[in-house]
């Protein structure tokens, strides 16, 4: 039977909007306004979840992002389900389903209960010391913790929303809509900055919002009153954008930071189609103004954690801003005033306080007095040192403190309560401020970390800054304001307050029990079950860094990243290694703030926007003619052309035999291509390849090699001169943009004094190679007017020429020893160059062929390609391509690099063809070569870079490069492959034509 | 996520730059007449420090123009940009 909790109507609760929600299948009412933490306290639910470890019954303990235990799965089964939400998070709305998650079979009778009376065979580090021997069992029970460990389940079905990413500037950020955030964006925008004010909740106001301490005001009006009047106000401003919903996760250097605003999560499913879900926000602030508030801290004593223990705060803001007790029987264990805020909160509403357990000997503010006016019973000097109800808090045990704090004395009180409020001091949310680089100090006086030294423009104001009383909080803002903005007055100038002085605190990190401690469980990581014990336990086994003991113990690491229990952890630590806690620092705070789901994070770039494809003009063709495409670099090119259900072996050997036979045609337009010119580009061209070109003729083509300036291959391409001061330079399709890169480097850093000036024409001109005995009569039938003798155009010439009224550079180089053209024509007439061809070739059977087919033709020819048959380690010398090399130059990039004693040394792996003993074995690439089989180790000589089965030669050809292959001509080695050895023989690496009488034919 | 004052552009996202290495490593005139040690000092050798760092940056996806930048690695903090070929500014 549930009953119902709502004690008044809250402006925030629209009691006329009633919605229903399921929760574990069962279904609740709430209203709009509620999160689904205060629609369940409504309807007196408190168990929504199981801890990790020990499965203990968890409840509600806050009402914000800061949530350890209440985390659910939402939408469970549905294509929207998400996992590890907080359940004070969520805004509820008609049709919202929610279920706990780690718990088997139900969050009321959960099997892995039984953990927690096992907990005394769990310490902290257990994983680590249980399933380490022995080390061959490890996959078994690895089996065993992977099916027990983790907490939601994620979706398994493709995500239905949409995702956003925006770029968003502003002069002013300011983080927060707290009282301190909305009067600094609120001024900031009336000096003419561009603000932006975002908040993580869905209403502005923070804590003051729902203030009710009688004996706080500004301007003689209650906090709340006022705050509200300057909240309409906002409407008003010019320059000032608001926020909700939306989050702060990460606050990078130089002000960049990441924000998810959260659009569509809270309406129906109805209303969430086709509308962007979250959207990440890029934000480049000139300043910004932190705002974040603090977050309460428990109190560490033993079995802190069941159902009903709540921070008091939460139980305010439950009761004033939701309407909602959330018990009928309400304890409060406190070591400050703020306590006496919620119990008076309570009172007003006539529920019922039992009493107020005070670890302090005594307050004088107004508040308490109040308190003790009201007639509830104050315990002073007291600690709790037990609570039971296993799934609902139902007592608590006291006794009094020692003077130290460190036991408990006299007789056990027991108090029967069904919510206790906790309230253990505040703790500045300084999470975004050290993420951007910023560094903390520890405050001896008020015991937290406060914001130190800035690094970029940015303040912290308001209680993340360490200012936790209204009359400070304006003061301080006020001047910093000034400061930051360079301003002379404010709206805050003016403003009167009056506040209630709080006179003590008293903290004591790890509250005593009348047991030892290994008897029992104050929690200090909720979600993580690290208790003080496991802390403790850390030290003793000598730990001492605080981010070591945080991942011994775990503390910290859950999805909350402890929010609540990091400033006891390292509180407990100090105390017992008897150091400071200024010295002992805090663990890092890494993004996000509160955890992002991947869609924020991927945003648009999913299914065709993941990644950048380029696609060539004569794209459109190769995919009518059901080309395979391969990724080359960023471009998609044709691979093979399978008919009739040809494997890729059966095209790519038609194709090679056609190529060879009559004609073959290959879009080469993906080659990277840089126009080059100025009066010192043949000086540049001399200085950036390894042969000569001072004496390249206008309108002769030339191969280079490029190195590095370490003395490795590192691209190749021709090079065709087309004026005087004019050059165009291929390079391979992956290496265009490096090779740009680098010349522009060399150019821009080296030589600046050198009059050259580099264009990337990649994208310009599309490329057609005709190749093949009959490629020259199918260019006379597109060019009948261009003179295609070798006499006038020769091999390693350019023709500049026309087909109708279309202008084309025509170079005749060749990449498959074949006779043959590449025809370059603007870009946007690529498709109907190659289609022209196609047409003109149809008598001689032209073959389209792919990548793969260009590979085998030319490994054939025994010619490179970089990157597959190099690897950074190839010197031209490794390659044996000496004549390549020029001798006379005085320098080139890497030339001297060739000298050095190691890329001298006769052993180094060269490369050298490899023939199979059997000509029908087509060997691996990356198999590796060896001389002997029967040696332990045996020595590696190296492995093969290319292999086909050539149907011109009909035998199996392979490039490998072999440690001091150069003089093993016919030499027998082997390569033995995991079934048997194959037997090779060292060959010339030029399989075909060796005398390039195919060229001229 | 540096914000970076291109001397040619302006302030751009360091997504538009690419990192080049330490700068003022000038590629020797006479490569031949060098050891093997003195070539390799020139070749491998790269100071990597923790603190004020001289680096060399472009702007890759921008104007493509390199320029040098100082930069304190401990804290990211950049103390000064230049020009190629202009004088590195003064500690």
């Amino acid at each position: 039977m549930t009953k119902n909790l709502r004690v008044k109507s809250s402006e925030y609760i629209d009691e006329t909007n009633r919605i229903s929600f399921k929760f574990n299948g069962k279904t609740y009412h709430g209203f709009k306004g509620d999160t689904l933490a205060s629609a369940l306290l409504a309807n007196d639910v408190h168990l929504v979840g199981r801890s990790f470890k020990y499965h203990r019954p968890r409840g509600i303990m806050t009402s914000g992002s800061e949530e350890p235990n209440a985390i659910v799965q939402v939408n469970p089964g549905t294509n929207r389900t998400e996992p590890n939400v907080r359940a004070t998070e969520v805004e509820i709305y008609e049709g919202l389903e929610a279920s706990s998650q780690n718990c088997w079979p139900s969050v009321e009778f959960d099997i892995g209960g039984i953990n927690n009376f096992l907990s005394p065979f769990f310490p902290a580090g257990f994983y680590y010391k249980t399933f380490m021997w022995p080390a061959s069992f490890w996959e078994k029970y690895e089996f065993f913790i992977r099916h027990s460990a983790g907490l939601g389940k994620s979706p398994t079905t493709t995500d239905p929303d949409i995702y956003d990413h925006r770029n968003v500037h502003c002069d002013v950020l300011v983080v927060g809509a707290g009282i301190s955030g909305i009067m600094a964006a609120k001024n900031a925008a009336k000096n003419n900055f561009k603000t932006l004010l975002v908040e993580e909740k869905n209403e502005l106001g923070g804590s003051t919002i729902y203030e009710n301490n009688e004996f706080n005001k500004i301007d003689n009006k209650a906090p709340s009153e006022w705050l509200k009047k300057e909240i309409e106000e906002l409407k008003n401003i010019k320059n000032l954008e608001i926020k909700t919903r939306t989050s702060v996760a990460a606050y990078h250097q130089y002000n960049y930071l990441l924000a998810r605003e959260n659009l569509t999560d809270h309406l129906e499913a109805k209303d969430k189609t086709n509308k962007i879900r979250q959207r990440l926000l890029k934000i480049r602030a000139k300043k910004v103004i932190l705002a974040t508030g603090a977050l309460e801290r428990p109190l560490i004593f033993n079995n802190n954690d069941r159902p009903g223990i709540m921070l008091s705060s939460a139980i305010k803001k439950y009761s004033e801003f939701y309407g909602v007790a959330c018990g009928s029987k309400n304890v409060f264990f406190t070591n400050n005033d703020s306590a006496y805020e919620s119990a008076i909160s309570l009172y007003n509403k006539g529920i019922n306080v039992e009493a107020i357990i005070d670890i302090r000997e005594q307050s004088e503010s107004k508040i308490v007095k109040k308190v003790k006016e009201a007639g509830i019973k104050i315990y002073w000097s007291h600690s709790i040192v037990d609570t039971t109800g296993y799934k609902r808090l139902n007592s608590i045990s006291i006794m009094k403190l020692s003077n130290d704090g460190t036991s408990v004395t006299g007789s056990k009180i027991s108090i029967s309560c069904d919510c206790l409020g906790v309230a253990g001091g505040w703790t500045p949310a300084v999470h975004l401020y050290t993420q951007s680089g910023s560094k903390l100090k520890f405050d001896e006086e008020k015991k937290v970390f406060l914001p130190n030294h800035n690094t970029s423009e940015q303040i912290s104001v308001g209680s993340c800054g360490g200012d936790f009383k209204i009359d400070e909080i304006i003061k301080n803002l006020n001047q910093k304001l000034k400061d930051t903005l360079n301003i002379n007055e404010t709206d805050l100038d003016s403003i009167k307050v009056e506040i209630d002085q709080e006179n003590s605190k008293r903290n004591i990190w790890l509250l005593p029990s009348d047991k030892p401690i290994g008897k029992t469980k104050p929690f200090v990581d909720y979600q993580n079950d690290a208790t003080a014990k496991d802390i403790k336990l850390a030290l003793r086994e000598g730990f001492r860094s605080i981010e070591h003991v945080k991942r011994y113990t775990t503390t910290g690491m859950g999805t909350d990243q402890g929010k609540l229990g990091n400033m006891h952890a390292l509180g407990i630590i100090a105390d017992t290694a008897g150091v400071k806690m200024g010295e002992l620092g805090t663990t890092t705070f890494r993004p996000p703030y509160t955890p992002l789901t991947f869609g924020t994070i991927v945003g648009r770039n999913v299914g065709k926007f993941f990644d950048v494809f380029r696609r060539t003009p004569m794209n459109d063709w190769h995919v009518e003619n059901k080309a395979e495409f391969e990724n080359v670099g960023q471009w998609k090119r044709a691979w093979y052309y399978p008919i009739n259900g040809e494997t890729m072996h059966q095209a790519v050997q038609r194709e090679s035999k056609a190529a060879r036979e009559s004609a073959g045609i290959l879009d080469a337009s993906t080659l990277g291509k840089i126009d080059i010119q100025g009066s010192d580009a043949s000086e540049f061209l001399n200085r950036v390849y390894t042969n000569a070109w001072s004496k390249l003729a206008i309108g002769k083509c030339r191969y280079g090699l490029m190195l590095n300036e370490d003395g490795m291959v590192y691209d190749d391409g021709v090079t065709t001169r087309l004026g005087e001061n004019h050059y165009i330079m291929t390079t391979t399709t992956g290496g265009a943009a490096n090779v740009l890169g680098k010349l522009e480097d060399y150019l821009q850093t080296e030589w600046p004094e050198l009059d050259v000036y580099l264009t990337s024409v990649t994208d310009h001109y599309a490329t057609t190679s005709l190749c093949g005995p009959n490629s020259k009569k199918i260019l006379k039938k597109i060019i009948p007017d261009l003179d295609l003798s070798d006499e006038n155009f020769p091999h390693m010439s350019f023709k500049e020429s026309k087909i109708g009224n279309i202008q084309c550079r025509i170079m005749r180089i060749s990449f498959t020893g074949e006779h043959s053209y590449e025809i370059n024509v603007q870009a946007s007439y690529g498709k109907d160059l190659w289609q022209k061809c196609i047409e003109a070739g149809k008598e001689f059977n032209i073959t389209p062929y792919g990548t793969e087919t260009m590979h085998l033709l030319r490994a054939e020819k025994g010619f490179i390609i970089v990157g597959q048959d190099t690897d950074g380690t190839m010197t031209p010398i490794d390659l044996q391509m000496d004549w390549i090399v020029s001798k006379k130059k005085y320098d080139f990039i890497g030339k001297r690099s060739l000298y050095r004693s190691d890329t001298m040394r006769e052993d180094r792996k060269q490369l050298v063809g490899l023939l199979t003993d059997d000509p029908n074995i087509v060997l691996e690439e990356g198999a590796q070569i060896v001389s002997e089989l029967n040696q332990s180790p045996v020595e590696m000589l190296g492995h093969v870079t290319s292999s086909y089965f050539s149907p011109n030669l009909k035998k199996s050809i392979a490039l490998a490069v072999v440690r001091g292959g150069k003089d093993m001509m016919g030499k027998k080695l082997f390569v033995p492959m995991e079934n048997k050895n194959i037997n090779v023989t060292v060959a010339n690496p030029v399989f075909y034509d060796e005398k390039n009488e195919r060229l001229n034919a | 996520m540096f914000l970076i004052n291109c001397p040619y552009c302006g302030e751009r996202d360091q997504q538009e730059f690419k990192a080049g290495g330490e700068a003022h490593i000038e590629r020797p005139k006479q490569p031949t007449e060098l050891s093997d040690d003195e070539w390799a000092e020139y070749l491998f050798m790269r100071k990597n420090i923790k603190g004020v760092q001289f680096e060399r940056w472009n702007h890759a996806h921008g104007c493509r123009k390199w320029f040098n930048m100082v930069r304190d690695t401990s804290n990211d903090e950049i103390k000064a940009i230049y020009k190629m070929g202009e004088k590195p500014p003064s500690q």
